[in-house]
């Protein structure tokens, strides 16, 4: 256990929920006439919460809403229904400038550090701008503190005037991160910050959010398909599947302990850089891929891939996010019977 | 060097030179790069002497190949069995009514179920996993003796990367095809290959038997790329070696060994002269003065 680990385990805040969210839905609705009336369930009733000074990891493979969630969280898109709760605050029911006040408090970093980046901006107009769009700090000071988040990120602060493409895909990524930290936020929605980057260049971006984390008292919604790298920064991990979360536990017990056939197969199926494991490693392969979000499939929505699908019970019978173990959530009628 | 029927992994990060090099052993270079020096050997002739004729003749019937994004490398407008019977008829190895009665069987081969029906489909129609598994049908079509895979799992989901894998090892030992594999992932090396390449700045910084390179690797870009990932088996919390800076501006590389201003076990000499490859073990080869046995041995490097 690491020594921040034992840090928050003692304190009491860690417990006290940052962020909670409550039956979001979030429908993106496709075509007219004949096809109208339909649409993309991309986040389909989801409900947890994030524990102040946490790192709740988000995973799931591509389609399965991970990163519309984690944008409706952030109130980039509004949902289509249910609550997301920051503190006490309702943020789905707040609008204009009380909604551009609470987002002081809860900052994104994304994925592409070559899209989220405007090419024609200065480095320091990119990581100033939110101090000027809050109205915090001007001239002189907005300088200095301009200054301070980019070495705080091992940016070299005299690269204040360069444009973006002048850096590297890590540096570029650290500046996302400047960006996001400038306003000191209290939370952050991390969406695959480090998997456009090359492997040595990864390592150091992991780092980089754990020492921040440390260092400002920040939680994080880390969202990523690396189920390694989540086992690496994640106190906690929730597993989408299709717009659902499927299980959601503490990051050991989920490794050592997965109770939904869905994240079995999907841990079994990560190879392991070590010849020997891998030689006894046997990966659960799942038939097929993902289905349609427009149609999930009736009833678990895995059914259809799951290997140990009963029939009707499965394909009829949604299974409740209920807990199974302590602190250890899971939707499937026969948990831990893969 | 690829031997008959032997799983080669080729890893490195981008920009280290690892698709240029599968895309030489083709002959595929987009102009202006060429070939400038040495040979590549396909059985005992050199395909960088090989005419028109013959390189039409190699490419596809003797070594094939499938890249990391299946979408632009199938035709859109035209149908999935048509674009894979194409690929043997262009090359005149099967005659239009053997290569029409092939299609089926060989998408049956890559494990697309209901190959019958999937065979009048067109690419939108097939995810991402079926795609790959269409281009691997099609370059194993004309059943070549080696089939260069360039990152064939890299934009894919990791529960259809185990089903790439596992197919393309069961492909291997069933077809008796050789794999030539290129990632950046270790792990899946580790899991599909019995032999690895390493590259940096376009070199081979070592190469050996996947075993040993993963248990005792000796150049420092090996043993810091093996600590620089998690990995999900781990059971304690340690921080992650990280390895400093970025890889070397190839049009303007440092002097010495390429790697030496990231490696933190250099000596003096590593600035001024580029190590050899040389052997360092049964079957294993290094570019490094330092090399990590001594460097760990915490023993002055030899010089």
């Amino acid at each position: 256990m690491s020594a921040q680990e034992a840090q928050v385990s003692q304190a009491p805040a860690y417990e006290m929920a940052l962020v909670r969210v409550e039956d979001v839905v979030k429908h993106f609705p496709i075509g007219t006439g004949l096809f109208g009336g339909q649409a993309v369930r991309a986040v389909d009733g989801v409900s947890f919460e994030v524990r102040s000074g946490e790192t709740l990891g988000l995973v799931g493979e591509s389609g399965c809403g991970k990163s519309t969630l984690g944008r409706v969280i952030a109130q980039l898109q509004p949902a289509t229904a249910g609550h997301v709760f920051f503190r006490d605050t309702d943020l789905v029911r707040l609008h204009g400038e009380k909604l551009r006040r609470m987002r002081q408090q809860m900052q994104m970093i994304f994925q592409d550090p070559y899209a989220s980046l405007n090419p024609r901006m200065t480095v320091g107009d990119i990581i100033g701008e939110p101090l000027q769009n809050f109205g915090i700090a001007r001239g002189k000071e907005r300088e200095r503190r301009i200054n301070e988040v980019m070495r705080t990120c091992g940016l070299n602060p005299n690269f204040i005037r360069r444009y973006p493409h002048e850096f590297s895909g890590g540096q570029r990524q650290r500046i996302g991160i400047a960006r996001a930290l400038v306003l000191n936020p209290t939370f952050i929605v991390a969406d695959e910050p480090i998997s456009a980057l090359d492997v040595s260049i990864q390592a150091q971006i992991v780092n980089l959010l754990e020492d921040l984390q440390d260092r400002f008292k920040l939680t994080y919604l880390f969202i990523a398909h690396d189920l390694s790298v989540v086992r690496h920064l994640s106190d906690r991990v929730a597993v989408m599947y299709l717009g659902k979360i499927v299980e959601i536990a503490d990051s050991k017990e989920i490794y050592l302990n997965p109770l939904h056939p869905y994240t079995k197969a999907l841990l079994s199926s990560i190879p392991i850089p070590d010849p020997d494991l891998e030689a006894q490693r046997e990966p659960i392969l799942l038939k097929g891929e993902i289905p349609s979000p427009v149609n999930p499939p009736t009833g678990c929505r895995f059914h259809t891939r799951c290997p140990i699908a009963q029939f009707p019970k499965c394909s009829e019978e949604e299974p409740p996010l209920e807990e199974k173990a302590a602190g250890h959530r899971a939707a499937c009628h026969f948990a831990g019977q893969l | 060097m690829v031997n008959k029927g032997e799983t080669l992994g080729i890893v490195g990060e981008s920009g280290c030179g690892k698709s240029v090099t599968a895309l030489s052993v083709l002959r595929l270079i987009p102009e202006p790069g060429r070939i400038v020096s040495g040979h590549i050997w396909f059985k005992d002739r050199d395909v960088a002497s090989y005419s028109r004729e013959e390189l039409r003749e190699y490419r596809g019937n003797d070594v094939s190949m499938i890249f990391q994004d299946p979408m632009t490398s199938l035709n859109p407008v035209l149908r999935v069995g048509f674009q894979i019977k194409e690929a043997m008829v262009a090359h005149e190895r099967f005659d239009n009514k053997t290569a029409d009665e092939r299609v089926v069987p060989m998408l049956q081969k890559v494990r697309i179920s209901d190959p019958k029906e999937r065979a009048k489909n067109y690419p939108h129609q097939f995810s991402g996993g079926m795609r790959q598994r269409a281009m691997i049908a099609m370059g194993l079509s004309n059943e070549p003796d080696l089939l260069i895979a360039d990152e064939p799992t890299t934009a894919l989901d990791v529960t259809v990367q185990a089903q790439i894998i596992e197919l393309l090892r069961d492909l291997n030992r069933d077809m008796g095809t050789a794999v030539v594999l290129i990632t950046h992932n270790l792990a899946v090396v580790a899991s599909l290959c019995t032999r690895v390449i390493v590259m940096y700045a376009g070199r081979i910084v070592e190469s050996g038997p996947t075993r040993q390179i993963f248990n005792s690797p000796q150049h420092p870009y090996t043993w810091s790329l093996l600590q620089s990932i998690p990995r999900i088996d781990s059971t304690q919390h340690d921080k992650l070696l990280t390895i400093a800076g970025l890889p070397p501006d190839l049009s303007n590389p440092p002097p010495g060994c390429l790697f030496h201003p990231r490696c933190r076990f250099r000596v003096d000499r590593c600035s001024k002269e580029e190590p050899p490859l040389e052997e360092v073990g049964p079957e294993q080869a290094a570019r490094c003065w330092v090399l990590m046995k001594n460097a760990l041995a915490g023993a002055e490097p030899v010089r």
